[in-house]
């Protein structure tokens, strides 16, 4: 490990962390990514662990998705789906959770589900190790809060037992990036919303984490209405771009939507008698 | 050249060979060890040509680096067959119908071997997720979908 950080550091934004290679492949296969090293970090010991401590399941970087998914079985549902809808099999088995999040895709579902349930990045450099919350890790298309000498080490999934969650998303074909997603996650308190997170992919920069529908939602019943009207205020806070697949327009009315879906869907299990996000 | 020396097993069978850290595992099998009947399609993970098994698993080939793979079991079609006895997978494939060009067909072979080999017999529902991952231009999957199912009845 020390060895890797250590050419991270000598070669700065020259070097690439080969991890899974399901996203950084493609992209060197197609010469779009040219770096001059690339850093496998596949053999390094003591990476490929999935724990739960202090109420959190620890990911180690080289945890692959298919992995992760069997490991988790019903542990954690909002998570497990999202990893079914991680491109295919043949991906999930090679294809880590680390680097899914340090590929910072904004229509990737992994980054979202982080953004969601507010979970942690751990990066170690020379200078240490550091953590660096869901929220400030994301900041543009491919971008993260990383130094070129910093590697993931470790994601943090806190586990939420009495929230439920709703995952919704709408893609071209099975296995395809979302065109548009969104995840909620909803506590309920004497029949009152207590708290919401929304996260939202595929319509912009980065996940966007939807603070309005929190605000639109949280102290009240969840009616229909209620969640149609926290939908609307997410949506009307999103960037969406055009392109080949599907206009803006189209995106923040689908995100509206996905959204609304999302909300009901964790509100009902959060009802059910003891849910678990 | 910049060769690394990699020791793996393919089909069963030990190869020792010197690789330039570039050079995929699909260019690896076809090129150093002849094995062309890994197939090549979209060189980006999306059409599933080139899957091979790694330790049991399906990976596209044309993801990984060969130097990765030092120490490791792939399993390519040509390691299903028998001699000249094709795997039952293969049997099913041509007994209904389940290529025409058969560019797809070593990866959807391989893709059904690892289906099978955790889900013994699997719903249509499930055949058709597992090779969501597997493109065919002229089939049409029906007859895919067929075959995987003929296989996992003869197994079972």
């Amino acid at each position: 490990m020390d060895e890797a950080v250590e050419h991270l550091g000598r070669h700065g934004d020259e070097a690439k962390v080969l991890a899974g290679g399901q996203s950084l492949v493609p992209m060197l296969n197609f010469r779009l990514a040219r770096p001059a090293m690339l850093v496998d970090v596949n053999r390094i010991a003591g990476l490929d662990g999935v724990t739960e401590k202090n109420g959190a399941l620890s990911v180690g970087a080289l945890v692959r998705q298919r992995q992760l998914e069997r490991a988790i079985g019903g542990r954690f549902p909002l998570l497990a789906a999202g990893l079914r809808l991680i491109g295919h099999t043949a991906i999930r088995v090679r294809g880590t959770v680390a680097g899914s999040i340090a590929h910072a895709d904004p229509a990737a579902e992994l980054p979202a589900l982080l953004v969601c349930v507010g979970g942690i990045v751990v990066a170690r450099s020379p200078r240490g190790e550091r953590m660096i919350a869901a929220a400030d890790f994301f900041v543009g298309p491919l971008m993260t809060a990383l130094a070129d000498d910093e590697l993931v080490v470790e994601t943090r999934w806190p586990l939420l037992p009495v929230a439920g969650w709703g995952l919704h998303e709408v893609a071209r074909r099975h296995g395809d990036f979302a065109l548009v997603g969104a995840a909620a996650l909803v506590t309920l308190a004497n029949g009152n919303v207590e708290a919401v997170s929304v996260a939202i992919f595929g319509c912009g920069a980065t996940p966007v984490n939807a603070t309005a529908a929190a605000r639109a939602l949280e102290g009240r019943p969840p009616t229909p209405a209620a969640i149609a009207e926290a939908a609307q205020a997410a949506a009307a806070t999103l960037e969406p771009h055009d392109d080949l697949h599907a206009t803006a327009d189209y995106r923040r009315r689908v995100a509206r939507t996905l959204t609304a879906r999302a909300l009901t869907d964790a509100v009902s299990r959060a009802s059910g008698a003891v849910a678990t996000s | 050249m910049n060769g690394r020396t990699v020791r793996l097993s393919v089909n069963r069978r030990s190869y020792e060979r010197t690789v330039e850290p570039r050079t995929t595992l699909a260019d690896f099998l076809r090129d150093d060890l002849d094995l062309t009947g890994t197939h090549v399609g979209c060189e980006h993970g999306v059409c599933g040509a080139c899957t091979v098994l790694l330790d049991d698993q399906p990976v596209r080939s044309c993801l990984l680096f060969a130097v990765q793979l030092d120490g490791a079991s792939i399993t390519t079609v040509e390691g299903l067959a028998d001699g000249e006895r094709l795997h039952p997978i293969q049997e099913a494939f041509r007994e209904h119908h389940g290529l025409q060009c058969g560019f797809c067909t070593p990866g959807l072979l391989l893709t059904a071997k690892a289906l099978l080999q955790e889900h013994p017999a699997p719903s249509d529902g499930e055949i058709r997720e597992a090779i969501a991952g597997n493109l065919c231009r002229c089939t049409g999957y029906h007859f895919i979908v067929a075959a995987i199912r003929a296989a996992g009845e003869r197994r079972a």
